[in-house]
């Protein structure tokens, strides 16, 4: 039949002529702003649904038989920084971590000072964005001991970290990540100062770097400088809490 | 039937709008998911087993490109071992502007096109909450219908005649009359274990993925060979999924596509009354010989 052909035919080329036009339109959502918009309403889904099931819930702790052979660095291995580099120089003896911001007692916190408070010991796994996953051992001080030092404000509702390493080549757009307050005073957040039972070496974020155990590796700040409490991060770089968000990256990484 | 004689065919209702509204949900939702997440896969382009990617076993799969003396660029696909030289497809695929460029799913399998992961995140979690809800929907509608009891359980009949439904579609004989306005018992396996073994499935190894959701139950992960393996399932599961899909399409073709498909669109399905053609599985069955 004519008439049945014909119509075949229209709804084969119709068929292939949407999934290209398909193609080509769901590329051109995602440059549209509006469209992305509702696409990361998931990402809000996520945060909340994860929220309301559990706020305080423990990763996953390993076993020293299950650590990788050697923790694999990514991103930076070693900053791209002059100040950066003088520090590691001298051992990081100049260094020390200034905590402010909405605080009612900005402190400078020496290596050893920080290795002075109560330490957590903790071997979990490092999951990348990108798929990968490393575990490793980790001994550092809790953020919230701190945090308790530095006495955050009522208003304080972020903790900012401010790392050495820039993000381009003339040493500009230095990393930096954020965490609310709850998962600051998660008990396995903490500032890791060794890895694997050893110093934490440059490739993997000497003198401190931030584990915040059930989000992905990014959150994880290497080269942390500085910590500032914020209530809203709005006004800092891209404004979107770190320096992946600001390319596009979920700011709540716990999927 | 006496009207059986001079009808030659009749138009039932088959599908129900909300399951019409649903199956066209998850076409959507189902093509996003797959391709988003190649796109998310080339972020990585490797399958491995474990806890973690670093405990000295190999990768199951991987593709990658290599650089010949030439500086052609060629893509491998490495499975359990064993390469492939999969230039043009995988590994190694050509670009918006035609270049060969090193990507592990080509361009046209992936959503977004380009290799964006952050983008390709998005669609994939927006598209996995539509299409868990869309799920749910479906699960409780068809179970308060009875759909599920009534049209996708097996019967005792169903599960005699698998033998007797295998040769059928194995030799493309398809049901008329009476026992086209049911699903056959290899349809309705199919059905059942998409709905109730491979989707859960591959929701849970996404969320096995989610460092997050690994922390409600420390160590559920490991039940299912720890993280790297939960996301070698998903990925598999996946494939899975797409065979049942081609499966799906394929039948839908042959056993009348028009009328399939507008059985999906309108709820009208044609079905052959006409006595004179006997169904091919009372044929088959020997009924009357």
């Amino acid at each position: 039949m004519t008439h049945e052909t014909g119509r075949r035919r229209f709804f084969t080329r119709a068929l292939a002529g949407i999934s290209a036009l398909a193609l080509a339109g769901c590329d051109k959502l995602s440059q549209s702003e509006s469209f992305t918009k509702l696409l990361s309403t998931g990402e809000s889904l996520s945060k909340n649904a994860h929220r309301l099931v559990s706020r305080k819930s423990m990763a996953q702790e390993f076993s020293e038989a299950d650590m990788s052979p050697s923790f694999r660095s990514n991103g930076t291995s070693m900053p791209n920084s002059v100040e950066y580099q003088a520090l590691v120089e001298t051992g990081f003896a100049d260094w020390a971590l200034e905590v402010n911001g909405l605080v009612s007692q900005p402190q400078k916190f020496t290596l050893a000072q920080l290795q002075a408070l109560p330490s957590r010991t903790q071997i979990t796994r490092h999951d990348c964005v990108e798929g990968w996953s490393a575990i490793g051992k980790w001994k550092g001080v809790p953020l919230h001991e701190v945090l308790s030092r530095v006495q955050p404000s009522e208003n304080a509702r972020y903790v900012v970290f401010h790392c050495a390493d820039p993000m381009e080549e003339d040493g500009t757009n230095k990393y930096y990540e954020s965490i609310d307050m709850e998962d600051s005073n998660h008990t396995q957040t903490i500032l890791a100062y060794e890895l694997n039972g050893e110093t934490l070496p440059v490739k993997n974020g000497a003198p401190i770097r931030l584990r915040v155990e059930r989000q992905l590796g990014y959150k994880q700040a290497k080269y942390i400088m500085r910590i500032e409490l914020v209530d809203s991060f709005e006004h800092i770089a891209g404004g979107k809490g770190g320096y992946w968000e600001d390319t596009g990256y979920e700011w709540y990484a716990g999927i | 039937m006496s009207s059986a004689l001079t009808v030659k065919s009749e138009l039932i209702y088959r599908h129900t709008i909300p399951i019409r509204i649903m199956h066209w949900i998850n076409v959507i939702c189902f093509t996003v998911l797959l391709m988003s997440g190649l796109n998310i896969f080339n972020a990585h382009p490797a399958l491995n087993l474990g806890k973690s990617s670093y405990n000295n076993l190999a990768p199951i799969l991987e593709l990658k490109a290599a650089k010949l003396h030439t500086g052609e660029l060629i893509g491998k696909t490495n499975i359990l071992g064993v390469e492939f030289n999969t230039t043009g497809v995988l590994g190694a695929s050509s670009d918006s502007n035609g270049t060969l460029i090193s990507r592990g799913f080509p361009s046209w399998a992936t959503i977004p096109g380009p290799q964006w992961l952050a983008m390709a995140r998005h669609w994939h979690f927006f598209f996995a909450w539509l299409f868990v809800i869309n799920g749910f929907c479906y699960l409780a509608y068809s179970f308060l219908t009875k759909h599920i009891q009534r049209d996708l359980l097996t019967t005792r009949s169903d599960r005699a005649s698998i033998w007797q439904s295998i040769k059928d579609h194995v030799h493309f004989r398809h049901a008329t009359g009476e026992e086209a306005k049911r699903y056959n018992v290899l349809q309705k396996i199919a059905y059942l274990s998409v709905i109730f073994i491979l989707l859960p499935l591959v929701i849970l190894m996404g969320w096995a993925m989610s460092p997050f959701m690994d922390s409600l139950i420390p160590g559920w992960v490991d039940l299912f060979g720890g993280r790297q393996t939960a996301r070698t399932i998903h990925f598999i599961v996946a494939w899975l999924l797409v065979a049942f899909v081609s499966i799906h399409v394929f039948e839908v073709i042959i056993t009348g596509l028009w009328n399939n498909i507008r059985s999906m669109i309108t709820g009208k399905y044609r079905v052959d009354t006409d006595q004179s053609v006997k169904s091919n599985h009372e044929k088959a069955a020997g009924e009357k010989p």
